[in-house]
């Protein structure tokens, strides 16, 4: 592991227990949605019925005469937005509306479940009861909402994700390659769209002060919400706290701001009093975003002995009316391995959804199915074993880039994952459990490193008595980000992690940006390790210049301290601590900030997390039934702030990528273009029963570039590549390729002979 | 609620609540709490929204993610379903109330909730309530004796984290002290 040769008490590593710990299990953590306050209202939305059309009246009144109700705001009185923001990343640091579109505005319909009113009344059950009181009469027009749809209409975008990726890639000649090549491997994927479901729905709590608004969201990010909510309503950022100390889950649908906090504050405004609004489960699949239905159609050229020679991945998707969106399934694809010709393009069908938005593990989750289960389907027709064929093609530099990988660690990685799972085992024919036949199957993984595009800020104070409070504008969606950056804190501060306390969550503190994209605790563990270590060289330089200090006149260059005591380093018994310093002084605390970013766009390396997946399946072939009866995964994510939470995000990615590769769909119905499962009893994830004993292992890899810890991220690369290492062995078992996801019985049960 | 039949027509108090705020009384970690509410009120939107016990979560409202998971008369029950009324001379327990009967504590952690915090049992903590409560309730009921059984009967909770493995292992964990 990448680390300044700490000791082994270094706080840094450490699985402590998370700090939010006894808040989370005694029910003491208030989410968004739970904030007491005095005048509290609720507010419900209404959906739109039609996903394409116009809403031809509004008749609200029986609504409004139920007892309670105290508004029903729609396009006609809500009033207007200040201006819609652009679309930007929330990694950006500023604003991020999930879609070029804010609704209420005018009768026009995109999609379904567009929001058309909101109601507001006294308790929940009010609430909810006159919102489906509202009625709404549309002229309906034909939608489109699935590929089959509208093939024809497919377009190459010149740039999707706000701009920053390029429609199209290329590097050699990939149709000369493909010409060329002793064998070649091609195939067509089709993939479902998926929705996040985190358990806790997105909500916010606004109330105004005046021309003050206090908004309770739940966000990735509280600078986004601040940002967004700010530009929407045409009101300074100096006027909009936005705090958000637990956030019940995410996996992508609160990284962007979508409309509610926003709709919240114009309720609030309206009735004059704090409103509460969250969405209903089934408005979770219409108000945050989701993962796109797309096709992808991967070509591997390769020669006899397996070594790549060209690689060409076209992927074909649905967008909203309003942007140029596709998650970015190309990009590590052109990446994993040493190929010489590429070529990879995106295509795009304006479609009647909401702008699709990032889910967990985005692009990545799909792109390495297309690539990995092509990778196996090489390896079978070499006659290779599938992780030879992989170290084949080890790509010693970026082959998009050339440059030189900031580390790396995959060949290491495949060895460890093979031992875990005893890829030795894997026998041809596979093996037989009573009716269940044994598969084994791998896939690669790799997530990329991304910096944010603006500084990093944190502050570090440390009080006369000793303790020390560290800040920056971080939400912790279970990451465990709050008990990590208590330990970077500790570190810098050279202090016991018990006396140090880390505080994120509210707009008030240094501002991050949202921690999306696993990029969480590399920038914001840089920007508290830069205020911590400016602080601690502040006390030291405060102590040599104390006359009344005993470290008075040292060289602070060889003061060292420990447990937040300064002393000289060749004379240890001379020192006093940072508590004695301060009090005799009598200051109440000293102070220091500290920022780190964004790193130059044009660095001399590439950065990717690399790992390995490796899976066992049980397929009742007759049934069609499959049990993934263990996962093991080794990865080199670089420095690992806390080995328990790591390992459990890590754990839970893989659960993620099996729960995808058999569990997840949203079915839309074409002919009313509204999702036809939009509950948890018909969306599908997994439950306790199906999760199976998940093997995590870390591999260290020297991690000096990508930020001052070396630290790479956890959040997504425990899922990339899992759901391919299941399909293989779900192939190793039946020897049948299924090339879409989700994996259902329909395709694998066995149809009877004739 | 009653069902009319000539054997147990409801009498005239029941006929006469609601649908607008009727007084009801409910035990809840202990203690007798009166409160005003229309009959058709979940006992989940009691706790949060009257009581301010926002351990117990909404996550569905339909009773597919568990996460609302709290006691009545010691029996789980998915409090989203239940009208509150329907809870009335029954004793409520939530995880306010797993540690200290009385909900007041004193820092005081069930052996449940300290191995959750010991085995990562947890992520975002939004479901960890509802998971808890399920689990004591999994452990008491006898239904813990090996992973297989513990997978089965706690499947009715949601963790969208998945942090299954290490919910098992706290279970087993807090099984093997008690």
């Amino acid at each position: 592991m990448s680390t300044s040769a700490e000791p082994s008490t270094s706080p840094i590593g450490r699985p402590l227990d998370r700090v939010d710990g006894r808040a989370k299990v005694t029910g003491a953590a208030r989410y968004a949605a739970e904030v007491p306050l005095p005048d509290l209202t609720h507010a419900v939305l209404v959906g739109a019925r039609v996903a394409c059309g116009r809403i031809t009246s509004i008749d609200a009144s029986e609504a409004e005469r139920q007892t309670g109700v105290l508004a029903v705001l729609t396009h006609e009185n809500i009033g207007k937005i200040a201006g819609q923001p652009p679309l930007l990343p929330s990694l950006a640091g500023t604003v991020a509306p999930g879609e070029t579109f804010f609704p209420m505005q005018s009768d026009q319909i995109h999609y379904a479940g567009q929001q058309v009113a909101l109601v507001v009344a006294e308790t929940y059950e009010q609430a909810l009861h006159a919102s489906r009181l509202v009625r709404v009469e549309y002229a309906e027009q034909p939608s489109v909402t699935v590929i089959d749809d509208a093939r024809d209409q497919a377009y190459e975008p010149e740039a999707i994700f706000a701009g920053f990726i390029p429609g199209r890639a290329q590097r050699g000649d990939v149709a000369q390659a493909l010409e060329q090549a002793d064998v070649t491997v091609d195939n067509t994927f089709s993939y479902a769209a998926n929705h996040h479901n985190p358990i806790e729905p997105s909500a916010a709590t606004a109330w105004w002060e005046g021309d003050r608004l206090t908004l309770h969201d739940t966000t990735q990010g509280v600078t986004a919400t601040q940002h967004t909510v700010a530009a929407l309503l045409g009101i300074p950022h100096t006027r909009i706290r936005v705090v958000s100390h637990f956030t019940g889950g995410s996996f992508g649908a609160k990284a962007m701001i979508w409309h509610h906090p926003t709709l919240a504050a114009l309720a609030a405004r309206a009735v004059h009093r704090p409103v509460r609004l969250a969405l209903t489960r089934e408005q979770m699949f219409t108000g945050c975003g989701h993962r796109e239905e797309q096709e992808h159609h991967l070509t591997l050229g390769a020669d006899q002995r397996g070594r790549l020679t060209a690689l060409r991945h076209h992927k074909l998707s649905l967008t909203s009316p309003f942007d140029h969106w596709a998650e970015p399934s190309l990009g590590v694809v052109g990446q994993m391995y040493a190929c010489p010709h590429y070529e990879g393009a995106y295509h795009l069908i304006r479609a009647n959804t909401m702008t699709p938005t990032f889910m967990r593990c985005p692009g990545e989750a799909t792109g390495l199915f297309s690539l990995e289960t092509s990778m196996d389907e090489l390896a079978e027709r070499l006659g290779l074993d599938p992780v030879e064929l992989r170290l084949r093609n080890f790509a010693e530099t970026d082959p998009a880039s050339g440059k030189p990988w900031s580390s790396n660690g995959l060949e290491e990685c495949y060895r460890r994952g093979a031992e875990r799972i005893g890829w030795h085992r894997r026998a041809e024919p596979p093996a037989r459990d009573g009716d269940w036949v044994i598969g084994l199957g791998m896939a690669a993984s790799a997530y990329p490193v991304y910096g944010p595009n603006n500084p990093a800020r944190a502050r570090a104070r440390v009080y006369a008595d000793g303790t020390a409070v560290v800040q920056a504008a971080v939400t912790d969606i279970g990451t465990g980000v709050l008990t990590a950056m208590t330990q970077v804190a500790a570190e810098a501060l050279c202090l016991p992690v018990e006396r140090c306390r880390f505080e994120g969550g509210d707009t008030d503190l240094p501002h991050v940006a949202a921690t999306v994209g696993s990029s969480g605790a590399g920038m914001v563990s840089a920007a508290v390790y830069a205020a911590a270590t400016e602080l601690r060289a502040q006390l030291v330089a405060r102590a040599v210049a104390d006359e009344g200090s005993p470290l008075h006149g040292a060289d602070p260059d060889h003061v060292v301290v420990r447990d937040g005591r300064m002393m000289r380093g060749d004379a240890p018994d001379t020192g006093e601590s940072y508590a004695e310093l301060l009090r005799r002084n009598f200051l109440p605390d000293s102070e220091a900030t500290g920022s780190w970013g964004p790193p130059p766009h044009d660095v001399p390396y590439a950065a990717l997390t690399f790992g390995a997946q490796f899976a066992e399946v049980a397929v009742d072939p007759e049934l069609g039934l499959v049990r993934v009866r263990r996962l093991a995964g080794a990865f080199a994510p670089g420095r690992v702030l806390n080995a328990k939470t790591a390992r459990s995000q890590l754990m839970g990615g893989m659960i993620w990528g099996l729960s995808q590769a058999l569990l997840e769909a949203t079915h839309m119905e074409p002919n009313t273009g509204r999702w036809a499962n939009a509950s948890l009893g018909e969306y599908l994830v997994p439950v306790n029963a199906d999760a199976p004993e998940v093997d995590v292992d870390f591999v260290d890899v020297e991690e000096n570039l990508v930020n001052p810890l070396g630290v790479k991220g956890v959040g997504e690369v425990g899922q990339a590549g899992v759901a391919a290492a299941i399909a293989n062995a779900i192939h190793h078992a039946t020897g049948r390729r299924i090339r879409k996801m989700p994996i259902t019985i329909e395709d694998l049960v066995v149809a009877p002979e004739a | 609620m009653a069902v009319r039949t000539p054997e147990a027509s409801p009498g005239p108090e029941a006929a006469e609540r609601g649908p607008g705020p009727v007084k009801v009384r409910l035990g809840v970690n202990g203690r007798e709490r009166g409160i005003d509410i229309e009959p058709r009120v979940s006992l989940l939107e009691v706790l949060r929204a009257e009581l301010d016990l926002t351990g117990a979560k909404r996550g569905c409202d339909q009773g597919t993610c568990g996460a609302c998971t709290v006691w009545v008369d010691g029996r789980r029950v998915l409090a989203c379903l239940t009208l509150a009324i329907t809870c009335e001379g029954r004793e409520v327990t939530t995880i306010e109330g797993l540690a200290r009967p009385d909900g007041t504590g004193d820092g005081q952690l069930h052996p449940m909730q300290e191995e959750f915090i010991a085995q990562d049992a947890f992520q975002c903590g939004y479901c960890t309530p509802g998971q808890i409560m399920s689990a004591v309730g999994c452990v008491q009921e006898g239904h813990a004796t090996d992973d297989a059984e513990i997978k089965e009967w706690m499947s009715g909770n949601i963790c969208r984290c998945a942090a299954y493995p290490h919910i098992r292992a706290a279970i087993r964990a807090a099984r093997d002290r008690v």
